[in-house]
């Protein structure tokens, strides 16, 4: 398909701004801009159709299963975008007289009962844009609050080596020395090995409960307390929160700050990457060092309280997420939670009759990870073959090579939105998948065959990297 | 059972019945029973749909949406064409997840390379990312691309917004290196203790262009100061008035960033915008986040996937430069439509008409006993005033008026007008300005 640029022809266009009613005022000549913009210019029609075609060439969760393990692939509310696209929302300046916002406020707060009931936290602050930003402020939170107690020595963040990437990533942005610990034979906190490296240069522990594998770590109280004794911090990353709200509490389990995910969790769209918006909750202890913004209270930025971004953060993305809360309620919060465990669990049975599930017990929790390591043997059918045959069967491929302590990983998530016959249908088509594997698996090697494209070329792409299309006189 | 769960109560029944559980909680046995929650969450019942939607539209019936917006300072109202708000709706680009699958994303992947392309226009720069979360984390995280062993200080104009500078403080205090701020005069960043402050312990230095009172640098002679002490230049630009000024790449600058929301985002309470990241192709490899490139596919032909992804955390995990992961991308979208439809004409003239009606009201306001205009020398569509009578009581008065005047800074008030305001209402506002100033001196 040709590039917006390619369709462009020049003096093509809309009108779209009247003619100017004042005089004209232009920039002195040394200031103004030293050649021409090159954007593309092309009829509304031309437009419209352009960006038709490439949403065609985009796979949505309304274009059909999408279980993206650690993504939470939930239906987006239709109700959820409408409400965002309200003019009392959208119209409104980011500074205008706190007189004129009470209802942005409002929203805020509600999102903020919400959370805090549900976590188990006493504040909240919703800057961050997304999940990565909120670990890095939830251990910028930790961090003051080590310093503000005179307590300079705490450098070291302890993570098991199932984390996802951004926490070790988060903790070095902070400022933290990051000590991996392994996981044990069941995938969760080998407690000897934390044990070994808790001390008095320990500032905290990052820890996803349920952990990547999708299993909950049943001694989790006794590892937040052993952080706590040593005078360290717990974080809980909340990417997994859909497993756990409405009956467990991050705060009950002894954690002192967590982020959010509102754009798994809480149903508000992924975009194609963003944007998100990763809420920080936390304990009283920490909620002094909580972010702001700068201009909203009159500074001038060089000192004062942390901040993670300007103004407040993805405020329509918030809106969004309190808006689910509101429809949901206490007990649908409790059921979407119940609901998405129930579907992991149906279509992890339904397909470990052929795929060894990782670290299996009797159940999972809203996620689990199959080990394609035998099949691999066997055949010589990679994750990577698998994922991409499930391409041409219309699924979303599950997340592949994730945790790294699976080498042969394929992680599903199928949330609680989706229906038993899509389960059973994807259960149906890995069965297929693995049977093809056996009797025809150089077609599996070259999957997908119906796809909008064959597979790329990644090195190419790497070692000669062309980032922006080129005019061809430049 | 719930609120967008297909499954009935007799499915989930049989569902169990098939993995032989006898109820959910079987599921949940690995959670403490003293943690396990014996009571529903202490919060309100579900709700329907439309009771949902009456109690979140009264909600923005407490705001006050204002008639006209002579206020900017990080949030500027600009016109946004129909068609960019359908297309940004498409449910394929808004419920996709970050495009892992080439193979069923093309259309998201060629949509950011043009984004990306679109930017590079803009700035003059060599490369361009899928986007960050907003202007200020963009400018804390170029700044990150700076630091190495030796050169642990950031330098910063004090020309810059404020909640930029504050944003670039937090990321300095996390990873422990240093920011210092280069002042200013009469609105402008004083050269002369830039160059004093480049010290050889100095990465970078960034300024704001055009800068928080609206004024432009001579960032062409910063930048070749920052050069000769061997430090990198970030420039942090309103893409609006990149359309007319001279390019960051043009300047000399190492890295471009900037906050672009003006490029068809609504004001929305502050968020979600966009940061936009440019770089030299010799700093391109730093640039954090998501890439998009051009290859080609098994049968040869052209195709899009995330690229250069051995800078990113999910392969460095703790040597990572940057953790960024989500970014803004559907805005990316959304600026990338805009642009499309305005085109080069149309985004010059949204510039143009910001710039030339900003100066046609700083001119009315000039006029009036008692005010004066502290910009000197070019400003784009901000620009600064003292006034003879509190901001407050002239404030309140535009305000009964559906009229968000300028926001007090302690300069005085700092005002901004786009394309969007008209001839009439600024005289109006002018007027209503004249009659307080006179009323109460």
């Amino acid at each position: 398909m040709q590039l917006i640029f390619e369709k462009s022809k020049q003096g093509r266009g809309s009108m779209m701004l009247p003619a100017c009613d004042v005089p004209e005022v232009i920039l002195p000549e040394e200031l103004q801009r030293e050649k021409a913009l090159r954007l593309p210019e092309l009829s509304e029609t031309e437009i419209s159709r352009h960006y038709t075609a490439l949403a065609k060439r985009a796979h949505g969760v309304n274009d059909g299963f999408y279980p993206l393990g650690s993504c939470t692939m939930k239906y987006n509310p239709r109700i959820d975008e409408e409400m965002a696209a309200l003019p009392g929302f959208a119209g409104i300046h980011p500074l205008q007289p706190a007189e004129t916002t009470a209802g942005c406020r409002q929203v805020l707060d509600t999102a903020k009962q919400y959370l805090c009931e549900a976590t188990g936290m006493d504040d909240i602050t919703f800057q961050p844009a997304a999940g990565a930003h909120g670990e890095f402020t939830g251990l910028l939170l930790m961090k003051a609050y080590h310093e503000a107690r005179g307590d300079f020595n705490r450098k070291k963040i302890i993570i098991p080596d199932a984390a996802h990437g951004t926490n070790p990533a988060s903790a070095v942005m902070a400022g933290f020395t990051v000590i991996t610990i392994p996981s044990n034979e069941h995938g969760c906190v080998d407690l000897d090995a934390l044990r070994a490296n808790v001390g008095e240069d320990t500032a905290g522990l990052m820890l996803t409960n349920p952990n990547t594998v999708g299993i909950f770590d049943p001694n989790i109280l006794e590892i937040t307390d052993m952080i706590h004794k040593a005078g360290g911090l717990n974080y809980y990353d909340g990417a997994n929160f859909n497993a756990i709200m409405g009956v467990v509490r991050p705060g009950d389990m002894g954690f002192d700050v967590v982020h959010l995910n509102l754009h798994k969790t809480f149903a508000t769209p992924h975009g194609g990457g963003g944007p998100g918006s990763g809420p920080v909750a936390c304990k009283a202890i920490l909620a002094p060092y909580l972010p702001a913004s700068a201009i909203q209270s009159g500074q001038d930025g060089t000192e004062g309280k942390l901040q993670l971004k300007a103004f407040y953060g993805n405020f329509l993305v918030v809106l969004r997420a309190m808006t689910y809360m509101l429809t949901l309620g206490a007990e649908g919060i409790r059921s979407a939670c119940e609901g998405a465990v129930l579907n992991a669990n149906y279509m992890m049975k339904g397909m470990q009759d052929v795929y060894p599930v990782a670290y299996a017990g009797d159940h999972c929790m809203h996620e689990f990870v199959l080990d394609l390591e035998h099949l691999k043997k066997e055949t010589g059918v990679s994750a990577l073959d698998v994922a991409k045959s499930l391409i041409d069967n219309g699924i979303h491929p599950p997340t592949m090579y994730f945790p790294l302590i699976v080498h042969e990983a394929l992680m599903f998530e199928p949330t609680e939105t989706e229906s038993r016959e899509t389960l059973d249908e994807a259960i149906e088509i890995m069965h297929q998948l693995y049977q093809m594997a056996r009797e025809d698996s150089e077609q599996m090697h070259h999957a997908p065959h119906h796809a909008q494209i064959k597979r790329p070329d990644e090195v190419l792409a790497a070692r000669q990297p062309v980032l922006r299309y080129q005019w061809e006189q430049a | 059972m719930g609120q967008y769960i297909p499954s009935t109560r007799e499915e989930q029944q049989e569902m169990l019945a098939a993995i032989g559980a006898e109820s959910v909680a079987a599921f949940f046995k690995d959670v403490p029973d003293s943690v396990l929650l014996k009571e529903p969450l202490n919060l309100p019942a579900g709700k329907s749909e439309l009771e949902v939607r009456r109690e979140v539209e009264a909600m923005s019936r407490q705001n006050k949406v204002f008639g006209t917006i002579l206020r900017g300072a990080g949030a500027y109202q600009h016109y946004i064409p129909s068609i960019v708000k359908y297309i940004s709706a498409k449910e394929e680009f808004v419920t996709a997840y970050t495009p892992y699958q080439a193979e069923m994303s093309q259309g998201i992947l060629q949509s950011i390379f043009e984004y990306q392309t679109m930017i590079c226009e803009l700035t003059g720069m060599d490369a361009s990312n899928a986007s960050v979360y907003d202007g200020a984390s963009a400018a804390a995280e170029a700044v990150a691309m700076c630091r190495d062993r030796k050169r642990t200080v950031a330098l910063v104009s004090a020309t810059t917004h404020p909640d930029v500078v504050a944003t670039i403080r937090t990321y300095c205090y996390g990873a422990g290196y240093e920011m210092r701020m280069v002042p200013e005069k009469d609105g402008r960043t004083d050269a002369a203790a830039l160059a004093e402050a480049l010290t050889a312990d100095v990465c970078c230095f960034y300024v704001q262009q055009p800068n928080f009172y609206g004024n432009f640098e001579d960032c062409t002679a910063l930048g070749e100061t920052v050069h000769q002490a061997g430090a990198k230049y970030i420039m942090g630009c309103n893409p609006m008035a990149l359309a007319v000024m001279k390019t960051p790449a043009a300047c000399g600058a190492d890295i471009a960033v900037g906050e672009g929301q003006p490029l068809g985002m609504p004001l929305a309470y502050g968020g979600p915008y966009l940061g936009f990241m440019a770089a030299t192709s010799a700093m391109t490899r730093k640039l954090p986040g998501r890439i998009v490139g051009e290859t080609k596919d098994a049968d040869g032909n052209r195709a899009y996937v995330l690229t250069l992804q051995a800078r990113e955390q999910h392969i460095r995990r703790e040597k990572a430069s940057s953790n960024v992961c989500s970014n803004q991308a559907l805005c990316a979208l959304t600026a990338a439509v805009y642009m499309s439809t305005m085109g080069p004409e149309g985004v010059r003239q949204a510039a143009g008409q910001s710039m030339s009606k900003a100066h046609y009201f700083a001119q009315l306001l000039a006029e009036i006993p008692g005010v004066t205009v502290q910009n000197q020398g070019a400003w784009f569509h901000e620009f600064v005033t003292t006034l003879p009578v509190a901001a407050e009581t002239v404030l309140n008065a535009l305000a009964e008026q559906d009229i968000l005047g300028g926001l007090p800074v302690k300069e005085g008030v700092l005002w901004c007008v786009t394309e969007v305001v008209s001839k009439e209402q600024l005289d109006k506002a002018a007027a209503v300005i004249r009659e307080v100033c006179a009323a109460c001196s």
